[in-house]
């Protein structure tokens, strides 16, 4: 069974009456990585947001199915939704000054969601806690724990919200442009990251991104997103190599190519 | 934060340091008994044994006023923590939940904030009846929509940044992300909000009093010694000015401290 699977999901704002989804098909198989690629406004982070259930359902109108492990999340009611969220399935932001509490300790983000969803003692927690923090290479740990947010840079504060989301071991990770609000170098640090965990603990990574590069360093499929529609779908190498989609080649060319020294 | 450079915060620590110091001491000693009269003693001027002088009844002054600043203190503080309860628990939900529930509350919330407030606790005053523990009640529910406002606004913001998405998308419940996450962070907002509200509620406190609703005599409080005072303005100014005086100090250490918060967080 596919770990994920969207059929024909439909997202209307009631609000604007826009439809920022049309008709999206997206399969994912457990451990799978994929990219979805597409321009600011394409409906990427709206499709992202509706399988993770952020959207609020007042304001939005969606149709279709996002089965996760066979169990439609659009029909889930809220609290059968928190009980997977988190546990089967964590998220990963765009901007890591932000997304994680500035008046917590950042070990104790990182064991929330094992409050939340375990019955784990104290000590065990900040156990695991640890494990994972060093896990996603922060250094001496036992620190970093102790420290608010504000103190650690912004490459360790993204480690650390990969920490919070995969101290759980979830099935599925989302990161919504995981490097986009980081230095070059350290967006590469991210990318390896992610994927070493991936293979390491068979996590599925969904990655949205509008930089075709960063999804061709980790993802091993791609799916293309252009008005709210998938419009190439395929292995990354061949997209890559051999874009069919008119949309995919500008953005393909829109990638800035290294200058060469003669 | 370097509070040390802030002069609004120092001098407001300083003066509120001050009356605290005071009013602590003067809850286990005052040089004399605040309500014993002396017939052989009115309306002394200040003088080595009774500094701030004595009232017509020929009670010291200076116990008085230490006795008065104590009550309005207690009273004013504990308006402000029933407003602020009240506030946080009624800004919070409508803050967070939004919607419908938020429009009916806080248009609610205005038309208790359009009557002038001295108004509304004269009818609440009316209702209870007078003395010192209706007046906490009447103020305190007055002082529920302004707290209930600061901290609607600021929940309503906090909502939208990612940290508390991210709690939600850990499967948090409501409750755990409104009380564990959104609070702590809108404190450094609230503040100022709570040392301005104190000093609204001394000033109202004081009012109440002066207008003969709140303490009742022989008990001593700044606004009732006041009233007291104006009485004999010209022959023993130094009655009203040492109430008047108190007060002023009492307002002024809590509005500088607000002022030198909002000062750090603002430029934070």
């Amino acid at each position: 069974m596919a770990l994920l699977d969207i059929r024909d999901l439909h997202v209307t704002f009631l609000s604007t009456g826009k439809e920022a989804v049309r008709g999206v098909d997206l399969t994912m198989e457990p451990g799978q990585r994929l990219g979805l690629v597409g321009e600011s406004g394409s409906g990427k982070t709206v499709t992202a947001m509706a399988l993770s259930g952020l959207i609020e359902r007042w304001n939005v109108n969606m149709t279709g199915q996002v089965l996760f492990e066979g169990r439609d999340l659009l029909a889930c009611s809220r609290s059968q939704l928190r009980a997977v969220q988190g546990k089967d399935i964590g998220v990963v932001f765009q901007e890591p000054m932000t997304s994680l509490n500035p008046l917590m300790k950042v070990g104790r983000q990182v064991e929330e969601v094992l409050k939340i969803h375990t019955d784990l003692s104290a000590g065990q927690r900040r156990a695991r806690a640890l494990e994972a923090m060093e896990q996603v290479g922060l250094r001496s740990p036992e620190r970093t724990y102790e420290k608010y947010p504000h103190q650690l840079s912004g490459g360790q504060r993204q480690r650390a919200v990969i920490a919070s989301a995969m101290v759980i071991r979830p099935k599925l990770l989302i990161c919504d442009e995981p490097t986009t609000a980081l230095d070059v170098t350290v967006q590469a640090q991210i990318l390896s990251l992610l994927r070493s965990i991936s293979e390491e603990f068979g996590v599925a990574i969904f990655l949205i991104s509008h930089d075709l590069s960063v999804v061709r360093r980790l993802c091993e499929s791609v799916c293309v997103m252009y008005k709210g529609a998938i419009v190439e779908r395929g292995d990354t190498d061949r997209v890559f190599n051999d874009p069919r989609d008119e949309y995919t080649r500008r953005l393909i060319a829109a990638i800035p190519k290294r200058k060469r020294h003669e | 934060m370097k509070i040390k450079h802030n002069k609004n915060f120092t001098a407001g620590a300083i003066i509120t340091a001050f009356m605290l110091a005071v009013i602590l001491i003067g809850m286990v000693w005052t040089p004399y008994d605040p309500n014993a009269m002396s017939g052989a003693e009115r309306m002394l001027a200040p003088c080595p044994s009774h500094p701030l002088g004595t009232d017509n009844f020929g009670r010291d002054i200076l116990s008085r006023v230490v006795e008065g600043a104590g009550a309005t203190f207690v009273i004013a503080a504990a308006t402000v923590a029933i407003g602020l309860a009240a506030g946080l628990v009624v800004g919070g939900l409508t803050g967070y939940y939004g919607g419908w529930l938020d429009e009916v509350v806080m248009r609610f919330n205005d038309a208790v904030a359009a009557f002038p407030s001295i108004l509304l606790a004269l009818v609440l005053i009316a209702l209870f009846g007078s003395g010192k523990y209706n007046i906490i009640l009447a103020l305190g529910l007055l002082f529920i929509p302004s707290f209930a406002r600061v901290v609607r606004s600021e929940v309503a913001r906090q909502k939208s940044l990612d940290y508390v998405a991210g709690a939600r998308l850990m499967g948090a419940g409501d409750m755990r992300i409104l009380f564990l996450h959104i609070l702590p962070n809108i404190i450094p907002v609230l503040l100022p909000s709570v040392a301005i509200g104190f000093n609204n509620a001394v000033l109202a406190e004081a009012s109440m009093s002066y207008l003969s609703v709140g303490v009742q005599p022989p008990d001593a409080s700044l606004g009732r010694m006041l009233n007291e005072a104006q009485g004999y303005l010209l022959t023993a100014p130094w009655y009203a000015l040492s109430a008047g005086v108190a007060i002023i100090l009492l307002v002024l250490g809590f509005g500088l401290l607000s002022e030198g918060m909002g000062g750090e967080y603002g430029a934070a």
